[in-house]
Formats: structure tokens, sequence, C-alpha cells
């Protein structure tokens, strides 16, 4: 069974029409890369499937091991092991990374009745990771991403991920607005996270990201829809050649 | 210019029953006094104070939506008329108070009871009072006719008509001193109990810090298991002398059927500083008034506070502040979040009287509406009479940032939990500058539960 199926899926917002007929499957342990033009439907799709309100869906199902993802809240498919690292993270004065850190593990265990972390076990836990990627301790005490710069907030992507430890982690332009050598230690953050449990869909723009997450599959999305399916070299080919080929055959 | 935030007409500023109410009022209160006026201590110049102030109170009346700073709390049509004064209470009701007042006291604090506006010595903590800290009740002050200057101080009137009524009805109170150069170090926690239904509570109170003098003074209301439908006018008068530090604290958790006005008139000395928080997070009808007068130059105010409303609770918070000298700084942070049909008014008025130069305030007001039936009225408003001064004013109203709530929902946080960091976090800006750690936990345990009850 994949570990996620979209078929046949239409979404609009408003009365406008984004995904017409999408078809996505991703297996346990795959990473696919899904790339296109500005307004194909990227980040649209990324959000359906976290379960981001204000979207209609008019046909097509998303299943998500098996169970219908789109019957589920927001919190109940990140408490099943749905991650969205977003494209633009928030900031919320008055919430410390700490707090929201274990607000949410916390909200997820409970959600699939384990028990809470104690707070020693959970400081630790944070510790060891942040220190893997590169965030300071005095981050975590400042509000979510407050005065965080860009690179700071897809960072503190990473660890809210490693973290709740999900099986499929979608990352929508986590490349945006990194210098090289954050977007290194991004990438290794999401390199160690690479399990054969753990699916991930790294949605971007531009190969670059490609060359340090290696993809499995990489997709290239067009108006709504999946227009062409191949290899890594597929990333190589459209660097080449543009989407205009794709625009085209719609 | 007040800002509004409302779906709903303004239909209930209107009611055809004025009219009616109006002269069941006047009937009603009339009735209050004579009934009550052997009960009331003080006789001679005391006694001749308070018919003066109820003569004052009759001329007025209960305020109503035509007296500009009663305009969004018209009690004439909130409350109707005022209830009969609560009886002496009898053992039975000071069993019952006792237990409210276990769960209402804040940690390591020396407690002063007021039960049905009569002081409790049997369930206060007197013997444990500091040196330089002087309590006597406002019943021993108005019964003592060799002072009657100080009864005339503590019965102070103002143009606010139920300030007056308050002098007029009053039962009882505390009248604390703290002398010269004393830093208390023990909180000082005034609790007011209801255990009556249908019956009206008057206390007033007045404290003194010399110069120099520390202290920490806070205010619960609550009630006893079954009070309801009554109503509180309290009135706390205090002098903050010159250098000294009061920090003040008013907590109405009264029950939700109960209503609650209580005024403050402080005045504040030179180098003196206040930090005056307020809190309301339940009654049916509640009003917090605090008259500030920064009086001696140099003085410093913060005054923060907190309203948390649902239901069809109307709650409503009236600061002025008055620069009456050079060189005084104001600072206010006011925070409302209002559920259900819940209704908020907020109104901060800074006068800087004038050669008051270079005066420092600020004001920022901010309602946190939930639903679509929530309203918020805020009123800021300046009068600045003097030319060099650095004065501010900030509202805002809205809903919960949608983007903000789905970033933590998609963390795994149900929209109740989602919505609960968000709304902490709101009202941690105005909470986090209580300096007193146990009072400050207090107010944080009380928001929290709060949203424990949403959820």
């Amino acid at each position: 069974m994949a570990l996620l199926e979209v078929r046949d899926l239409h979404v609009g917002i408003e009365d406008c029409e984004i995904l017409r007929g999408l078809d996505l499957t991703v297996n346990a342990g795959e990473v696919h890369a899904i790339m296109g033009p500005n307004g194909s439907g990227k980040s649209t799709l990324s959000h359906v499937i976290s379960g981001k309100p204000g979207y209609q869906v008019s046909a097509g199902q998303i299943l998500f091991k098996g169970e219908d993802l789109l019957a589920m809240e927001a919190n109940e498919r990140a408490a099943n092991g749905v991650f969205l690292a977003f494209q633009y993270p928030v900031e919320i004065s008055g919430v410390t990374t700490m707090n929201f850190l274990r607000a949410a593990l916390n909200a997820q265990r409970k959600a699939r009745a384990q028990k809470e972390f104690s707070t020693p076990d959970f400081i630790k836990r944070v510790r060891e990771v942040a220190k893997s990627l590169n965030i300071p301790q005095g981050m975590l005490k400042r509000g979510l991403n407050v005065g965080f710069s860009g690179g700071e907030k897809k960072r503190n992507e990473i660890l809210q991920m490693a973290l709740l430890e999900p099986s499929l982690c979608i990352l929508d332009e986590i490349d945006s607005g990194l210098d090289i050598d954050a977007l290194r230690i991004v990438a290794g953050g999401i390199n160690a996270l690479r399990s054969p449990e753990r699916a991930m869909i790294v949605i971007t723009h531009y190969r670059r990201l490609l060359d340090y997450i290696v993809p499995d599959v990489v997709h290239v999305m067009s108006k709504g829809q999946v227009r062409k399916s191949g290899g890594k070299e597929l990333a190589l080919e459209l660097e080449a050649c543009g989407y205009a080929q794709f625009e085209d055959a719609a | 210019m007040p800002n509004s935030k409302t779906r709903r007409d303004r239909a209930r500023d209107f009611p055809m029953k004025q009219v009616v109410t109006k002269a069941a009022a006047g009937h009603a209160t009339d009735n209050v006094f004579a009934a009550a006026h052997g009960r009331l201590p003080g006789s001679g110049l005391v006694a001749h104070i308070r018919t003066r102030a109820f003569e004052a109170y009759e001329r007025a009346g209960l305020p109503h939506r035509r007296i500009e700073a009663w305009k969004y709390t018209d009690l004439r049509t909130l409350i109707g008329a005022v209830l009969p004064l609560a009886p002496r209470p009898d053992a039975a009701a000071l069993v019952r108070a006792a237990a409210s007042v276990k769960q209402a006291g804040a940690d390591r604090v020396v407690k002063l009871v007021l039960v049905d506006g009569i002081f409790a010595p049997e369930l206060s903590d007197v013997d444990s009072l500091e040196d330089g800290v002087d309590v006597r009740s406002l019943r021993e002050v108005l019964e003592d006719t060799t002072d009657g200057a100080m009864a005339g101080l503590v019965l102070a009137t103002t143009t606010d008509a139920v300030i007056t009524l308050n002098a007029a009805m009053a039962t009882d109170g505390l009248v604390i001193a703290i002398a010269e150069g004393e830093a208390v170090k023990r909180l000082i926690q005034i609790v007011h109990v209801a255990t009556g239904s249908l019956v009206s509570n008057f206390t007033r109170s007045y404290l003194q810090l010399g110069q120099g003098a520390h202290a920490a003074v806070v205010e619960s209301f609550v009630s006893a298991e079954g009070a309801s439908g009554y109503q509180t006018n309290d009135a706390t008068i205090a002098l903050v002398g010159d250098e000294a530090c009061l920090s003040y604290i008013r907590l109405a958790a009264d029950a939700a059927d109960a209503v609650n006005i209580s005024s403050g008139i402080i005045v504040v000395g030179a180098r003196a500083k206040l930090d005056l928080f307020s809190m309301t997070c339940s009654g049916s009808v509640s009003r917090y008034q605090g008259f500030v007068t920064l009086a001696g130059e140099g003085s410093k105010l913060s005054a923060n506070g907190v309203n948390l409303i649902r239901h069809k609770q109307h709650v409503d918070t009236t600061m002025v502040v008055d620069h009456a000298v050079p060189h005084c700084t104001s600072r206010e942070k006011f925070r409302a979040v209002i559920d259900e049909c819940g209704r908020s008014v907020f109104q901060g008025q800074i006068v800087v009287r004038p050669g008051a130069q270079k005066a420092d305030a600020t004001l920022t007001t901010r309602a946190l509406l939930l639903s679509d039936e929530a309203r918020a009225d805020n009123k800021p408003e300046l009068e600045i009479l003097a030319d060099d001064v650095t004065c501010g004013h900030g509202s805002t109203s809205g809903a919960l940032d949608g983007s903000l709530v789905f970033y933590l929902r998609a963390r795994g946080l149900s929209e109740k939990d989602a919505q609960a960091l968000l709304i902490g976090a709101f009202l941690g800006e105005a909470i986090e500058e209580i300096a007193p750690e146990n009072l400050r936990d207090l107010v944080t345990a009380q928001a929290e539960h709060w949203m424990q009850a949403r959820r």
C-alpha cells in the first residue's frame, strides 16, 4: 500500500479551479520532488494535504496510510504523521519556541494515546536536535520565529520536523530565502531524516536544492496537474529547456 | 474617536422599557437608603456626609448613556435598580465564605476578608500583619467620633454617581496605613466575598502609603457557593506618598450573574510609583473605573488590565489618568478577549494639565473577538493642555489570525488549544509586567481556567 495516494484531485479556491485532476503516488522511503512554474498549484497541493481551510475539494480523494485524509482535521493529520514545512513560517510573539514545541509534541502524543514527554527528557531531546541544526539555545527561548532571519525560520521548521518524526514530510520551497550555507545545513537536516519508513515531498522551483536532497522521483506540475514524472535526470532536463514545453502540452 | 466592531445593531441601547426602569430605579434606591439607614456606621458628621451624598446621588440617579463617561455602560438598562442592602452575615454565611476565601487566596499573603460588605476578623490574618502596617475597619474609623477629618477623607465623593452612592451606603471596608519608609514584605489581599442573593454590598477602603513606603495590595472579588444576582459597589481610595511604591491589583471573579462596579481613586506623590492591574473574568455586568492623579513631579504609573468576557457579559474598564504636574510618566496596556455574545468596553482618558510639561503618556488597548456576536468598544481620549509633552494611544479590535491558528493546527494542536495558546500570548503582554510572582501566577491560572472552560 502506498503511503500517500492522490487520485484525480480537483481543488478550487473561491470560483477558481487550481488543481485539475491531479494524481500522485508516494511510497514510504521515497523522496519526490515537485517542480513547476509559479501558479501551477504546488503550494495548493501541500495546503490541501495538510488541511488548510479555505479550499474546496470538488472531486477526487487523498488516501494516507489507506485512510481518507480529507475527512480528518488538520491536527488529526499531523498526529497521523503529516508534516508541512511552511514556505513562510509564521511569527508568534508571546509563545516561546520551546513552549510551542512542547505543546505540539504533547498534543500529537496525546492524540496517539502515547505518554507525554517529561520536561527533562523533552529539553534533552530538543537540545540534541537543535545542536545538529546549528540552532543556538537562545533562539529557543525567544518568541516563535520572532526576529528570526529567513534561514533561522527554515531551520526551525526542520527542528520541528525532526522532533515530531512524521511519516510524510512536505517541504514547501524550503530553499527560498536561503544562502548557500543555510541551504547546506537545512538539506543536511532533511537528509538525516530520510528513512525507509518516511517519505518526503520536496516542492521547489530550482534544481539546486536537488543537488543536496537527491530525489527518487521528479514530477513536473503545470496548470494543476502532474504533466511528467521521471528520475532525478528530469530536473536537469527542466533546467535546460524550462517549463514552457509542459505549459504548451496543457 | 471610539472604534467599534460588531455585527449586531445598536437596538439594545434604545430599549422601550427605559422610562419604566428609570422610575422604578429611583423608587427602589430611595427605599434602599431609608431601609439601610440604621445599619450604616457613623453618626453626627458622618451621618450628615452620608445624607448629603445620598441626596447628591438621588439627583443624578443611576448613570445612563447620556452621561458621557457611562455612554457604553448604561446602568439603568443593564441593572435597572439598586438592590436592598445585604444582611449582616450570620455564622452560616461565614462558614460558606471561608471556603471561597481559601480558594481565592494567593500564596504567602496576609488576607483581610469582607463578607457581604462587613469585615470578618475571624477569617482574616490580622495577627500576621507586619510592624508599620496599621489596619482598622472602616466601621471602626467611622464610629470613632474624635476623628471627623479622617471620616471626611475616607468618605470623599466625586461627581460620579456610583462613588457618591458608595459614600452614602458603605457598610465597612479597610483603612490601611503603611508607615513612612516601610517596605511591606508580604502581600496584603483584601478578599470580598458575597454570600447573598439579590442583595447589594457596599464597601470602601482607604489605603495610605507614607513617604518611601513599599507595598503590594490585591483586592479579590469572589462569591460563596449559591450566591447569585448580587450587586457589589466598591471604592478604594489610595494615597501614595512621595517616593513610595504601590502595586495594586484588582481581580474580579464574581458569580456569573452578579454586578460589580468598583472605583479606584488614587493620588500618586512625587517620584512615587504606582503599578496597577485589573482583571475581570466573570460576572454579568462589571466595571472598573480608575482615576489616577499623578500629583507629584517625577511620578510614574504603569496600568495594565485583562478582561475575559463571554456569555452575555458586559465588562467595562474606564481609566482616567491625570498628569497634574510636570515630568510624570504613564504607561497603560489593556487587553480584552470576547467570546460568544460578550461585550467589552474600554475607555482611557489621559489629561495633561496646563503646565504639566514633559508629560510622557502612552495607552494601548486591544480587543480580541472570538465570535461574530462579540463586541468591543474602545475609546481612547487625550486631553492635552500643555505644549511640551509626548502622548500617544493605539487601539485595535480584531479576530485571531487564521494563518497562526492553521500553523499551530498543522503541528497537532486542536482548534481550541491553538486558540488558547494564541490568547495566552495576547494576554501575556499585559500580564507579564505584574511584579509579585505569586500574583502573576494567580492571574495566569485564572486566565488558563477561563480558557479551559472554552474547550
